[in-house]
């Protein structure tokens, strides 16, 4: 029937070809395996070209533009360059895990990749779990840091992998929050049933104020401005990827861009309706086209984002973290709760699968949202203007005479 | 079947995913000179030499972060299938969920009264 071999009929033409079906299914496997592995290997190398170019945008500056059209192939030329830099280990390192802890980088963000769904067909992996493997492996991710601090013999690398191990485990919590509300909405935890659950109306509208937390958490899961303490040059040099250098050091680069890259990926997939848009259920290649833009959206906010805001201090962060993020997210849990058993009880909850359905428990949960923000916005105002009003009682500011303007008008 | 292939996916790629980065490491272990010596391989700190043993003590702010971290993980981790099956629950069950948070809440408003997430 199938003319043409693709990845999609692997197995069934490898059955016709007379390979036992163990085999064409180990082969199918692999075929996907090795592609859905090989897309974000590919894209790196992109995604660093576009944020330097976004970044010298934003700072007034040309960036890469020498090597290959637009400086194309600048990211290409940095690679061959790591290829023949010295790998050098220093003295006193715990030489396996010290080699082990790129590997492990960039492993564990490809391994994300296994679950993405990019279009209604297409998905490593649809496991019934998908969330909750995203949090076991994105969590792997700490274990890298600590390995890397620990095992380089280096003051700065270890000083430098606490602080981070600090400041991924405590925004760990804020991002698995925020993705309690979409699963509790959707009533799943695999992907493809979570971008199906959003074919009439966008989690995004739903749960604003969850959208807005897991991007947070994730900006600092994956080190960027302003919650870039991973690499805080000016305080601990590099922090725990210090002594690494050639192709280890660009390992733990080349995971850190696919990580931001993967975030805005899963922001997109699960807040942004993934591969929904028009004549996707005719043509579901045009998924890929639609995941794409989504996610382009979320990845150039973050990366103009990075290039405006300076740094915050490592109390500032923690402080943002337990004391706002990790409260609002739990009474965002409750309030989204509370709100789906009130919806429900009153009778406003979709009975079909239509946009129009959807409105009446869209509008209330928005609403839900919204007061929470209002909530938190007054506390902050309050807040702070008691901090500026007590700061004022204890350092008076001396006001001069208010000015005499010459030749003014009138009167 | 296909709950099996999909779980053969993972495990294949998780087989995969380790090949990748190792490829271009030891591409570059083949193509980079390797020429080590003392001086080459000592620790770099700020252009003086180290002193003293590199794996100090650390602060207890990091075990105490650490602790409340380990209280809402363990949290979460029952709250996920309360929010998987929470539209199959009645009213009961998001009372449940309340007292749930609630309870664990009081630990970190209690960290926080105490002042353990000051960073000193």
């Amino acid at each position: 029937m199938n003319d043409v071999c693709s990845i999609n009929n692997l197995t069934q033409c490898l059955l016709d070809g007379g390979v036992s079906p163990d085999l064409a299914n180990l082969l199918t496997i692999l075929g996907g395996v090795v592609l859905v592995a090989t897309v974000p290997l590919v894209t790196v190398i992109f995604l660093i070209w576009i944020e330097r170019k976004i970044a010298a945008r934003v700072q007034d500056r040309l960036g890469p533009n020498r090597v290959g059209p637009f400086g194309l192939l600048q990211s290409v030329a940095d690679a061959v360059k790591m290829l023949t830099k010295e790998d050098i280990t220093p003295m006193g390192a715990d030489k396996f895990i010290y080699n082990l802890a790129p590997i492990i980088a960039f492993a564990t963000v490809v391994l994300i990749w296994a679950i993405i769904p990019f279009t209604p067909l297409h998905i490593g992996a649809d496991l019934s779990i998908g969330i909750l493997y995203f949090v076991a492996v994105a969590s792997i991710g700490t274990v890298k840091i600590m390995i890397a601090g620990w095992s380089s013999n280096n003051k700065y690398a270890l000083l430098g992998a606490f602080r981070t191990i600090a400041q991924l485990l405590s925004y760990e919590v804020p991002l698995v929050l925020s993705l309690l509300i979409p699963v509790m909405i959707a009533g799943t935890l695999g992907m493809q049933d979570m971008v199906r659950a959003q074919g009439s109306m966008w989690f995004v509208f739903m749960a604003p104020v969850a959208a807005v937390m897991f991007f947070i958490a994730n900006l600092a899961e994956t080190g960027r401005a302003p919650f870039d303490l991973l690499e805080a040059e000016s305080e601990i040099i590099a922090g725990y990827n210090i002594e690494y250098s050639g192709f280890k050091w660009g390992m733990f680069m080349a995971g850190e861009f696919m990580h931001a890259f993967t975030a805005a990926l899963l922001a997109a997939v699960i807040f942004l309706g993934g591969w929904w848009g028009p004549f996707v259920e005719q043509v579901p290649a045009l998924g890929f086209v639609y995941l794409g833009l989504k996610t382009a959206v979320v990845y150039i906010f973050g990366l103009i984002l990075r290039s405006t805001v300076p740094r915050v201090r490592i109390d500032q962060l923690m402080a943002l973290n337990w004391k706002w993020l990790v409260p609002i997210s739990v009474a965002n849990v409750l309030i989204t709760a509370l709100l789906l058993k009130v919806v429900d009880a009153i009778g406003l909850a979709p009975q079909s699968g239509d946009f129009f359905a959807h409105l009446p428990q869209t509008l209330v949960l928005l609403v839900g949202n919204l007061v929470l923000m209002f909530g938190v916005a007054t506390v902050l105002r309050n807040r702070g203007r008691a901090q500026r009003l007590a700061d004022e009682a204890a350092h008076p500011v001396e006001h001069e005479d208010a000015p005499v303007v010459v030749g003014a008008v009138g009167h | 079947m296909a709950v099996v292939n999909e779980w053969a996916f993972i495990g294949v790629f998780f087989a995969i995913a380790w090949v990748f980065p190792f490829v271009p490491i030891f591409g570059a272990r083949l193509l980079a000179p390797h020429k080590p010596n003392a001086i080459k391989q000592s620790t770099y700190e700020c252009g003086v030499e180290t002193v003293g043993d590199t794996w100090v003590q650390f602060k207890v702010q990091y075990y105490i972060y650490g602790l409340i971290f380990l209280v809402f993980d363990v949290e979460i981790v029952f709250l996920f299938p309360w929010a998987l099956a929470y539209s199959q629950l009645d009213f009961f069950g998001f009372f449940a969920g309340l007292v749930f948070v609630f309870f664990l809440f009081d630990a970190l408003v209690y960290a926080w009264r105490k002042d353990a997430l000051e960073w000193v």
